[in-house]
């Protein structure tokens, strides 16, 4: 197979946990919280999606139970931040902490363990198309979800009543409140959907990507997630562009040292990051455009007074 | 009120006792430190040194007792874990990664009493030893075996950061590669990190795109075996056995074998016999493993391989063996020669026909 | 059904006591979960939570190890009452350690009072540099702060890397990735003979005192505090949001790379690669835990060292894994930072409808 396609197909595989936690946590950020608990989500359902697979044999039990592990966890962040009203930031960072304890705790029993690696679309006389094939349509199940999800939370944001108020309530959550709508029923439902999709990400990791399950596994790739919030400016298109991007070079610097570029592999490791701010810069450079996009209502607390 | 306080003084009293009892008890039994610098459950280098503490339970049983910290960084908790470990009353602390190699002597100084042990350092005091494995001499058998198997005449090698371990390794498989196949290539991917799946995996993913049909790594999670398995190609496992990984890809694996030296040097010290030194040990003394060789090798591969590994046992074969000039052409050792232990210590350079550059 | 209801004020008694009840609450709930696993939980709770607090070595090891946390939380809390996102407080502290301990190594066999205070001065200008580009990019091209600065901590780590593999390493070393250890002014002095605990805590204590001090009574205090309260308001009273952005971003900055410089020539003693072990996120929960306030920073930065070290402990003890450090963490973080909600709110029953505005 050509080569490029190849190096295109990494990129894909590099990008879709990052894609899936990220459209997650936009969703959360657009309700106007800040989640900063990715990572610990993220390796929930690594472990979740993993374990199930390998108990049950079912990919389809894995996917789900990674997505309802990725969600307990979101309720209890969403728990202590909107009934409770805790720091968002302190309670995200905290949910890191406690998720990659129980990862590791739950996962004990499945280290040195391997499974199926989620099977791979094959249409009959499609797939084999030259280049279109290998390209689109040879991929497993996850990677069109992941777009699919993109594509599904645009239309969700853009062109939907639901969307619409989701919106109203990052922007400004007393006046959605004094509508009538459900600020932290809304918020909770967002924080639910971007743990499902945090842990969809850690299930790509352990399920498709590696496919395996290790401790601490997801090595910072939530951090990464967020970041390509903040690139996206809060736009799922736009995220789908981070992801690709930050997962993009993260390969072609690989590839690179393969094909014996003299530049010192420290120096190729900094890319991602250093190209993923380049860009951010070229794309944000416009002042006019003001507030960054920010959901104004971002990581406040919300209380209804009435 | 006070009845209250009583109850909790007479109940906080009576767990002293049952603690200081407990300590008392132990107090006959050699207690055996260990710190780790990943989770156990990596299955590679901290999950090797965690199976030689476990032969060392079960070399001396009830008349041992082992504790050990994991997921410590070599940053500054290092010293106050060692430091830790060397209060809790234990006689001999065992510490694994290179990084500890400065806190593990200064907590030394302070208990002059307590024997330590440093893992691939250089810096010894009288009551810290260093100890450390040829690995080179397992990539020896295993450059062998990928320069005779490789169909592409390309090798994929999967590297953490440039120190001179992985250096070494790599111009030692190289070396044997190239002596039995003089076609064969070897692309290097550094990963910048001992651990991330991921990345260890789309580094493995590119180096089978790039034609590598026999994969090696320097990095200590399974993900690039369990690539190679999904991928049908071959790899080696790395540090420990990897075989549930890649029932069909690991052709063998190199194992750190720590056991046999931790049980003698924690009978060292019930005897009263141990005593500082260095310890660089290969495959002769069992520190380093070769696992079973695969069927997937042929014959006569296996019977080279094989013998390789034998004669560095036996001390009869080095890895390093004259003539090898270095990577920009200059004559490192002539004909015949092997390199000095200082030599390899230190290698911070590619030999003759390695592609890339190393920082400098 | 209960009802929250703000108070008027911030209720000065539940200040101090949802702290305790967080910590009996952690204490029962860590209790279940080591008898969940067969663990003797009496033990386990006094090993991690109790033992460490009357312990002269503990103690001391608290210090080494809260003084970065509350030397970049202080910082921190600047930016985040001002709604200015520093996320890479670690790559700040990460080049204050390079560039300090670059000025060790060059200066290496000089003795000299006044290297020390120019390393310091070097660490610090090499956290303000590292946060100077986020800085730099979110007012002049409107790049946001939180993407640039997380990112670049990544990069920070690597530039460490390249250094210590590189033109840092210790020339007698054996091409291992460390610096040469620092000579002895080069080097902290020790508070307590025999322990770890250096003069960087005096100076985290300063900086507390001075952080305060300017919060409560200096204008600069002020316009951080409106800028994040209300910046269009900011705005209007003429005070430039990039003002403060930068102001913000060369307190944190500098901070932390002074915490940097401070970890290097103090527990460690050279510079090695893995020097940064996450506090600048890490401080992040402690700078809000310390409700931004720089005595509650004081405290929280003690509380998060505890369950470190008393974690440690645990696994030396008991043979915990570490992972139920992590775990145990976890739980003291989310019953301190739900409970707090008793100290804005009071609870009530749901008919008794409070017709207050937004507290």
């Amino acid at each position: 197979m050509d080569l490029t396609i190849l190096i295109l197909q990494g990129v894909i595989v590099a990008a879709t946990p990052l894609l899936f936690a990220a459209i997650g946590e936009l969703v959360v950020e657009r309700a106007g919280v800040l989640n900063l608990g990715v990572e610990g989500m993220m390796i929930i359902g690594a472990v979740a999606g993993f374990s199930v697979t390998l108990e049950t044999g079912s990919h389809m039990m894995g996917i789900l139970a990674a997505m309802l592990g990725g969600m307990v966890f979101a309720c209890l962040f969403g728990f202590l931040t909107q009934v409770l009203m805790s720091n968002q930031v302190a309670t995200g960072l905290s949910l890191t902490i406690f998720g990659l304890g129980i990862a590791a705790l739950w996962g004990q029993a499945y280290s040195g363990m391997t499974t199926e690696p989620l099977a791979k679309l094959d249409i009959p006389g499609l797939t084999s198309i030259p280049i279109i094939g290998p390209l689109l349509l040879s991929h497993d199940i996850l990677v069109y979800m992941s777009i699919g999800l993109t594509i599904g939370v645009g239309w969700f944001l853009s062109k939907t009543r639901p969307g619409l108020i989701l919106r109203a309530v990052g922007e400004n959550h007393d006046a959605a409140h004094a509508i009538g709508y459900n600020v932290v029923g809304v918020r909770m439902l967002a924080i639910m959907f971007g743990g499902a999709c945090a842990g969809l990400g850690g299930a790509y990791l352990s399920m498709v990507q590696t496919p395996l399950w290790v401790e601490n596994m997801t090595a910072g790739r939530g951090w990464i997630a967020l970041a390509i919030v903040v690139f996206a400016a809060w736009k799922p298109n736009r995220a789908l562009l981070g992801a690709y991007l930050f997962g993009g070079v993260t390969v072609l610097q690989l590839h690179a040292q393969g094909f014996g570029v003299k530049i010192d592999a420290q120096y190729l490791s900094m890319l991602p990051y250093l190209v993923t701010i380049g860009v951010l810069v070229v794309i944000s450079r416009d002042k006019t455009k003001a507030n960054l996009n920010a959901p104004a209502c971002l990581a406040k607390s919300f209380y209804a007074s009435s | 009120m006070s009845g209250i306080l009583k109850k909790i003084m007479t109940s906080l009293a009576a767990l002293a006792l049952v603690l200081s009892v407990g300590v008392a008890s132990a107090a006959e039994k050699t207690k055996v430190g260990f710190i780790y610098v990943g989770p156990i459950g990596d299955h590679g280098w901290s999950y090797e040194h965690d199976q030689g503490r476990l032969a060392i339970e079960k070399a001396f049983g009830d008349n041992v007792e082992t504790t050990y910290v994991e997921n410590v960084s070599e940053g500054p908790d290092a010293e106050r874990v060692i430091q830790q470990l060397a209060r809790a009353g234990t006689d001999i602390i065992f510490t694994t990664s290179f990084g500890y190699m400065n806190p593990t002597l200064k907590v030394a100084k302070r208990y002059p009493d307590v024997k330590f042990e440093h893992a691939t350092g250089f810096k010894q005091a009288p009551n810290v030893a260093t100890y450390s494995a040829r690995f080179y001499e397992g990539r020896h058998v295993i450059g062998l075996i990928a320069g005779s198997m490789t169909k592409t005449n390309t090798i994929g090698y999967i590297a953490s950061f440039p120190i001179p371990e992985v250096v070494r390794g790599i111009n030692a498989a190289y070396l044997a590669a190239k002596s039995v196949n003089p076609d064969v290539k070897m692309k290097v991917i550094w990963v910048s990190t001992w651990f991330d799946p991921g990345k260890e995996a789309d580094a493995a993913k590119a180096l089978i795109d790039q034609g590598a049909d026999i994969l090696m790594q320097h990095t200590d999670s399974p993900a690039a075996m369990k690539i190679a398995e999904d991928q049908g190609i071959y790899a080696f496992g790395q540090a420990s056995n990897m075989h549930t990984f890649g029932p069909n890809a690991q052709l063998t694996a190199i194992i750190d074998n720590w056991g046999p030296y931790y049980v003698s040097r924690v009978k060292a010290v019930m005897d009263g016999t141990w005593s500082s030194g260095d310890t660089w040990d290969g495959i002769g003394a069992g520190m380093v493993g070769i696992s079973d060789f695969s069927d997937k090798i042929p014959a006569d591969v296996r019977k080279l391989a094989g013998d390789a590994r034998d004669a560095l046992a036996a001390g009869k074969l080095h890895a390093f063996t004259g003539p090898i000039n270095k990577q920009d052409g200059s004559a490192w050792l002539v004909a015949g020669e092997t390199a000095n232990d200082g030599d390899l210590a230190g290698m911070n350079f590619y030999v003759e026909g390695v592609e890339g550059s190393l920082p400098q | 059904m209960l009802r929250l209801e703000p108070r008027k004020e911030v209720s000065q008694p539940m200040l101090y006591a949802t702290p305790v009840m967080a910590v009996a609450l952690t204490i029962a709930a860590g209790m279940i979960m080591f008898l969940a696993m067969g663990e003797d939980p009496v033990r386990a709770i006094s090993i991690i939570f109790f033992d460490p607090l009357f312990d002269s070595f503990s103690i001391t090891e608290m210090v080494v190890k809260a003084t970065p946390l509350i030397l970049i939380a202080i910082g921190l809390s600047f930016g985040f009452r001002a709604g200015v996102w520093n996320i890479g407080a670690e790559g700040q502290f990460t080049i204050g350690a390079v560039t300090g301990g670059s000025v060790a190594l060059i200066f290496w066999e000089v003795e000299g009072f006044w290297v020390l205070p120019l390393m310091s001065t070097a660490g610090i200008l090499g956290g303000m540099a590292w946060a100077a580009i986020p800085a730099f990019l979110r007012t002049r091209f409107n790049a946001n702060e939180i993407l640039v600065s997380l990112m670049l901590t990544y990069v920070a780590i690597l530039v460490l890397s390249v250094m210590t593999h590189g033109i840092l390493r210790d020339p007698d070393g054996y091409n291992f990735p460390e610096s040469r250890l620092f000579h002895d002014s080069a080097t902290l002095p020790i508070l307590i003979e025999g322990t770890r605990a250096h003069v960087g805590f005096i100076v985290a204590l300063l900086v507390v005192a001075t952080a305060w001090v300017l919060l409560a009574r200096h204008i600069i205090g002020f316009q951080i505090k409106v800028m994040g309260q209300a910046p269009h308001a900011a705005r209007f009273g003429g005070f430039l949001e990039s003002r403060v952005v930068w102001l913000c971003l060369m307190i944190s900055g500098g901070l932390a790379g002074l915490a940097g410089l401070f970890e290097a020539a103090g527990p460690v003693g050279q510079l090695v690669p893995s020097l940064p072990v996450g506090y600048g996120f890490t401080a992040i929960i402690v700078a809000f835990l310390g409700r931004l306030n720089p005595i509650g920073i004081l405290f929280s930065g003690f509380v998060m060292a505890l369950t470190y070290i008393g974690g440690e402990s645990a696994q030396i003890e008991m043979n915990l894994p570490s992972a139920i450090t992590g775990v145990f963490q976890g739980m003291l973080l989310f019953f301190l930072l739900g409970i707090d909600v008793l100290a804005k709110y009071r609870i009530r029953w749901a008919r008794q409808y409070a017709s207050m505005e937004k507290g």
